[in-house]
């Protein structure tokens, strides 16, 4: 679409606030007038408060549940264990990754502060005490903490449940705790090619467990009406109509009467896609006591039992020339995968989209094995900003790519320059069978270089190093560079569902007599900003003011089925929804403008906001009018009104990418660090508000900074976990989190109608590898080849002290 | 997240909190500026079944000078002691430390008797204390004693104080003016407790170390005199060997504890760190 | 447990409820009187997300009992716009600046960076992000939340805001 050029056009595309401009938020209104509508902040009349008792074992056998106690505190209306959900067939629910969970521990328990009773009450305070009067005696079990030794001969059983099921969700398992093994790629080709390659390296390079940790946790508010036989569900989900598919299947309830509601979220990032114990125990709750319930789980039950992320184990090796060309990549990845596979992937990826690992290089052949395995730990895992387990493997081939170089001896730009894929090469076709869309990565690269004075860095680099060596100075200089392409907007129907259902989207877009609109489509915002960029999307095309358009989402009757916002798909999927829909609208607006100007429709063209007749631009017919038309007056033959829908199935997914450097100085005594600077240049393909795409990327930094510098989910050898609470897990404040340095090249995506290519995820993606190559940079002078994350000031120190830096 | 129940007082004076004190439960607590104590509760780490609320007891607040000594009132919140032009001129270690404990919001309601009076050996202000040299002023049954802060902790959460007792008031003969001092925190991010800390108060004669005394935060089961490193400088200008060995000497008698801050040796290490950092900065105020 | 009335000033009104003494000033604004503005982020008063003013100071409502604020002044960020709906420059400035997505840590930060700026009415980059470092964000990275406040305090000071190139 072509930016209009004379001043009449530009002052009516300002006027509309469309692609392209830095529209101020529609959220913002009420946010920062504490009008936010949270689940939280929901009451219904009569409503009860749930609260769990957890395990404090990682692994055991329940002998008794005494809820005596506990149900005879006053204002107790109902205790929940697995004998109750067992009479409603809900002990166990299915997960989005083919497995089961169990709702309440049933029989035993796997992980510490694993569901074991919900307690129901007439307000909060007394649903915490009683809880805590649950009694629970417990038989212990030898635990299964280390993945590496999940499928050891004599490792203790953890799913009695399927012990003897040779086949899992997704294909044979070879042990009674391995899950899956799912491969791709040419292997016998790849192991070829390892055999006489001139040079390899083979690393382990581990993703710690973390957690999303949005600041609002999952909590729901559910109500089941016994006259009507229909229940309504006020959640935080990132993805209402999936929610209300899971609770067809599990309760045996029609879809029309079931009621799904995302109202505002305080922050999903992948922690709110899946189904939890506390929607189905507040479900059943509610069907028990006929009246609605409540469950707001604090942050320690956030950050010990929802879906944690990564823990991806990634022995990855490359092959290359002496001269730097690479030749091969083999990857096994042990995913660590904890008591359930609660993996929110589309069905047939058990994996995510781990096959992009790949990257921005152009491998000729490549392999990927990967196989899940159980362990005592909560259940998992979730796309943390991610997509599918991009984040994983862009970690992996960024540092192997830093490892290859430095043992080839060639500057780790230059390396991956050496081997990019090339823009003529787009579409591309990857050794692991990704048709990667568009790119120029050579383009993103020169202007990332230029931006830093890459080259002045490293003199500089050198000579802090000839100072470090000399004694005169106790600070180690390192710059991280990653070069990262991912893989996002899930997708087509021919590889991507849940739960049966295609991964499509939609957008419904109505225009009113008055030339007012108002969408409502299936993704669900829960921070990006929708309600203003859906808006701009359709001003743009439709040629009517974002601010005369009302966007909707999250409530299951209204909006058209989609699968919701993670993984960045929104703009490739929604958004390509909302284009469709809006060009319909437009095709049929054309029509009616050629019979009020009693003209062809071949002879009209569209001018920002209007059709006019070509050669004769007098003779025009606004959007506004022809709304107006389409309720008043239509050709003969033609419906009135004028309105649409869109079900967007994509031809592809979408590859955004980017070139991210750091500049990093490090303490070797206390290994505290300092972010000296951090360029980000992202190529999302058509921007739609540069000003939400800056912060959408100032965000996901800021958590690659949180991952690489600190966060992670312990579990001590008993299963004991720990950094589960703000105390320790890192979230740095706005003293620690660096100020960060925004740019961009614009390679549309030629498939997509809009060019564009989502952003939200980048950031993350990007920024982990380029912190944690950053830290490697700094110590590569004196020897160290891979030091892992996180990257707090002990691990730091602990990696100068192996080095005899502390003499 | 929710604390658990509890009766709730809120004397006007000093002598009805004693009274309710020495009557209540033996698990009644006093409640300062509630930050330590309140997240506690929300733990269910700590269950008071009466809690004394100090907040409406005037005699527990300001910051005064009398008789060659400065006197704070333990109410007095961090936020009071970083404002105080008193405290600035006279002991500005106070205020460097305070403006590193937790965050904005907390230091508006927490005070140096809670950071001092219950052993916490995560808080700042102990090992400070003990640095300059402060007497605590305790109020109890029997009356009003005197314990140095040097004396007054014997374990985490252990102190001299008896359970009948409300620590009413700090009382410090301040050093001379143009002393040198440093609180040097290392820390994951603010509002962390320290991973290791050393505070350093010293004094110089024709440039060299006269006197000096050093404080450790977070690396032992209470706050540590570091009396031996502090010796270890005396006479010096702190060149690398000296520092060296007040650093040796700071990490003989840490004990930290393994957590999400690090291992035990490295807690360790830090302090050392810690401590040379504090005295070559100590060093370089008093030399102006 | 026996109640007790508890009475304060809540944004220039005087409200009442009949509460626990356990009962945390978070609860006793958002389940006894509905003020849902504030929220609650964390267990270990950590994120801010609950930050009020009682009377001049900043205060995590998380951390303190609805009784310990019996007769103080609390302001939230409902009381922040003028009586005739005229937005406070900090809700100008935060939009204006694009510093919040989820809106989750908004209300807190505002009313955080209000008692800011009568602290320090013409504060550094660096002594805003010292001064908001008791309140967490997920998804603004802070970057323009400074900016935000930055806009407010050149406003409120009556001077034309310059944004800063970053």
């Amino acid at each position: 679409m072509n930016a209009p050029t004379d001043p009449s056009a530009i002052e009516r595309a300002e006027k509309l606030q469309g692609m392209g401009c830095k529209r101020k938020r529609v959220e913002d209104v009420r946010f920062t007038q504490g009008r936010g509508n949270y689940v939280d902040d929901i009451k219904l009349p009569g409503m009860l408060h749930g609260d769990f008792h957890r395990s404090s074992r990682a692994h055991a056998r329940i002998k008794s549940i005494d809820t005596s106690k506990a149900k005879a505190v006053p204002g107790v209306v109902a205790v929940l264990t697995a004998e109750e959900l067992k009479g409603v067939n809900l002990a166990w629910m299915p997960t989005l990754a083919g497995d089961v969970q169990m709702v309440l521990a049933d029989g035993k328990v796997l992980f510490q502060n694993q569901e074991i009773a919900f307690v129901v009450a007439t307000d909060r305070y007394i649903a915490a005490d009683a809880a805590d009067l649950v009694e629970v005696e417990y038989e212990e079990l030898p635990v299964v903490i280390d993945p590496f030794k999940a499928m050891d001969a004599d490792a203790p059983v953890l799913r009695e449940d399927i012990k003897d099921k040779k086949d899992g969700a997704h294909g044979p398992r070879k042990h009674y705790n391995h899950i899956f093994n799912w491969q791709i790629g040419d292997k016998d080709l790849t192991d070829a090619v390892f055999n006489k390659a001139e040079v390899a390296t083979k690393d382990l390079l581990s993703y710690q467990r973390v957690h999303p940790c949005p600041l609002e946790t999952c909590q729901c508010l559910v109500s089941f009406d016994k006259i009507k036989g229909e229940i309504t569900i006020y959640g935080t989900f990132q993805a209402p109509h999936v929610i209300r598919t899971v609770v067809a299947l599990i309760a045996g309830l029609p879809e029309h009467k079931i009621h799904v509601i995302s109202p505002d979220i305080g922050g999903g990032f992948g922690n709110k896609v899946g189904a939890y114990p506390g929607y189905i125990c507040s479900a059943v709750a509610s069907i028990v006591t006929g009246l609605p319930v409540k469950w707001v789980e604090d942050r320690i039950e956030n950050l010990s039992t929802t879906s944690f992320a990564r823990d991806y184990h990634m022995t990855t090796e490359i092959a290359a020339t002496r001269d730097g060309r690479v030749t091969g990549l083999r990857v096994h990845i042990l995913a660590d995968h904890g008591a359930f596979d609660a993996c929110a992937d589309p069905s047939k990826w058990p994996a995510g989209f781990a096959n992009i690992v790949t990257g921005s290089y152009d491998f000729p052949v490549a392999h990927l094995s990967v196989d899940g395995v159980y362990t005592n730990k909560a259940p998992g895992g979730v796309a943390y900003r991610c997509s599918f387990r991009v984040t994983e493997v862009a970690y992996a081939i960024e540092r192997a790519m830093d490892i290859m170089a430095q043992k080839l001896g060639i500057d780790p730009v230059d390396f991956r320059v050496k081997n990019f894929i090339k823009r003529e090469q787009f579409p591309y076709q990857s050794a692991l069978g990704w048709e990667y869309d568009s790119g120029d990565y050579h383009t993103a690269m020169q202007k990332a270089l230029e931006a830093t004075g890459y080259r002045k860095l490293r003199e500089e680099q050198k000579a802090k190093q000839e100072a470090f060596k000399r004694g005169e100075t106790r600070d180690l200089m390192g710059i991280g560079v990653a070069f990262f392409t991912e893989i996002v907007g899930a997708g087509p129907s021919k590889n991507c569902d849940i739960l049966g259902i295609a991964m499509f989207d939609s957008a419904e877009i109505r225009v009113h007599p008055t030339g007012r609109a108002l969408g409502r489509m299936g993704s669900k915002s829960q921070g990006q900003g929708h309600e203003t960029t859906w808006a701009q999307i359709i001003a743009t095309e439709i040629g009517i003011p974002a601010d005369d358009i009302a966007i909707e989402e999250g409530n299951t009757d209204t909006a058209p089925y989609g699968l919701g916002t993670y993984g960045s798909r929104s703009t490739p999927v929604t958004g390509a929804a909302i284009a469709m829909a809006a060009r319909k609208i437009k095709a049929k607006a054309q029509m009616i403008a050629a019979f009020m100007l009693e003209v062809h429709e071949g002879d009209l063209e569209w001018d920002v906001d209007r059709f006019r007749v070509k050669g004769n631009p007098e003779q025009f017919k606004t959007m506004t009018q022809l709304a107006w038309a389409a309720y008043n007056k239509v050709p003969p033959g033609m419906e009135p009104g004028l309105e649409a829908v869109s079900y967007y199935d994509p031809p592809n997914m979408t590859y955004p990418f980017g070139a991210y450097i750091c500049v990093m100085d490090i303490d070797v005594d206390t290994g505290v660090h300092k972010v000296r600077r951090f360029y980000a240049l992202d190529d999302c393909g058509t921007r739609i508000n540069p000003m939400i795409i800056e912060g959408q990327v100032h965000g996901g930094l800021t958590e690659g900074y949180a991952i690489a510098m600190g966060q992670e989910i312990v579990y001590d050898a008993m299963g004991n976990v720990s950094g589960v609470s703000l105390m320790d897990y890192f979230l740095p404040t706005a003293v620690e989190t660096p100020i960060w340095e925004t740019d961009y090249t614009v390679t549309p995506s030629p498939h997509h109608p809009i060019g564009a290519k989502g952003v939200g995820e980048s950031p993350n993606v990007g920024s982990v590898p380029c912190f944690a190559n950053a830290v490697n940079d700094a110590f590569k002078f004196l020897g160290s080849t891979h030091i892992a994350m996180p990257h707090d000031n002990y691990r730091v120190w602990q990696a100068a002290e192996n080095l005899g830096l502390h003499q | 997240m929710i604390p658990g129940s509890f009766d709730y007082h809120r004397p006007n004076s000093l002598g009805e909190a004693v009274a309710l004190l020495s009557s209540l439960d033996a698990d009644a607590r006093v409640i300062a500026g509630g930050h330590s104590l309140i997240p506690m509760m929300k733990l269910r780490l700590a269950t008071p079944s009466h809690l004394i609320d100090l907040a409406a007891i005037g005699e527990l607040k300001g910051v005064s000078a009398a008789g060659g000594y400065i006197v704070i009132g333990a109410m007095t919140t961090q936020h009071e002691l970083i404002a105080s032009d008193l405290l600035t001129a006279r002991l500005p270690i106070l205020k460097e430390a305070a403006l590193l404990i937790a965050d904005p919001q907390v230091r508006y309601l927490g005070t140096l008797g809670g950071n001092v009076a219950n052993g916490d050996p995560g808080n700042d202000m102990p090992a400070l204390m003990m640095c300059l040299g402060a007497v605590y002023v305790l109020r109890g049954k029997a009356g009003e004693r005197r314990v140095a802060a040097r004396d007054y902790y014997q374990g985490a959460y252990a102190t001299a104080a008896n359970p009948d007792e409300i620590l009413i008031a700090v009382r410090i003969a301040p050093p001379p003016a143009g002393h040198g001092y440093a609180y040097e925190k290392l820390k994951r991010k603010v509002g962390d407790y320290a991973t290791a800390a050393a505070g350093v108060i010293l004094t110089l004669a024709n440039g060299a170390v006269a006197t000096c005394s050093i404080g450790l935060t977070n690396v032992a089961e209470t706050a540590l005199f570091a009396d031996a490193a502090a010796q270890a400088v005396l006479g010096s200008k702190l060149d690398k060997a000296t520092l060296a060995r007040a650093s040796a000497a700071a990490e003989a008698i840490a004990s930290p504890a393994a957590d999400g801050r690090g291992s035990a040796e490295y807690r360790r290490k830090m302090a050392g760190v810690m401590t040379a950092r504090a005295l070559s900065r100590a060093f370089a105020r008093a030399n102006g | 447990m026996s109640k007790i009335n508890v009475t304060l000033q809540l944004n220039g009104k005087s409200v009442s409820a009949e509460v626990e003494p356990r009962t945390l000033l978070i609860h006793y604004l958002r389940e006894n009187l509905n003020v849902t503005g504030p929220h609650i982020g964390c267990d270990t008063s950590h994120c801010g997300a609950c930050t009020v003013d009682i009377d001049g100071k900043s205060v995590k409502s998380c951390t303190i009992f609805a009784v310990q604020a019996a007769g103080a002044e609390v302001l939230t960020i409902e009381g922040m716009a003028g009586a005739d709906g005229k937005l406070h420059a900090l809700q100008e400035g935060f939009r204006e600046m694009h510093g919040l997505q989820c809106g989750y840590c908004t209300p807190g930060m505002i009313i955080r960076a209000y008692r800011l700026l009568k602290e320090n009415p013409n504060p550094s980059d660096e002594q805003i992000r010292m001064g908001i470092s008791g309140n967490l964000c997920r998804c603004t990275g802070y970057q323009n939340i400074v900016k935000a406040i930055q806009y407010a305090a050149a406003k409120l000071n009556g001077v034309e805001h310059k944004e800063a190139a970053e």
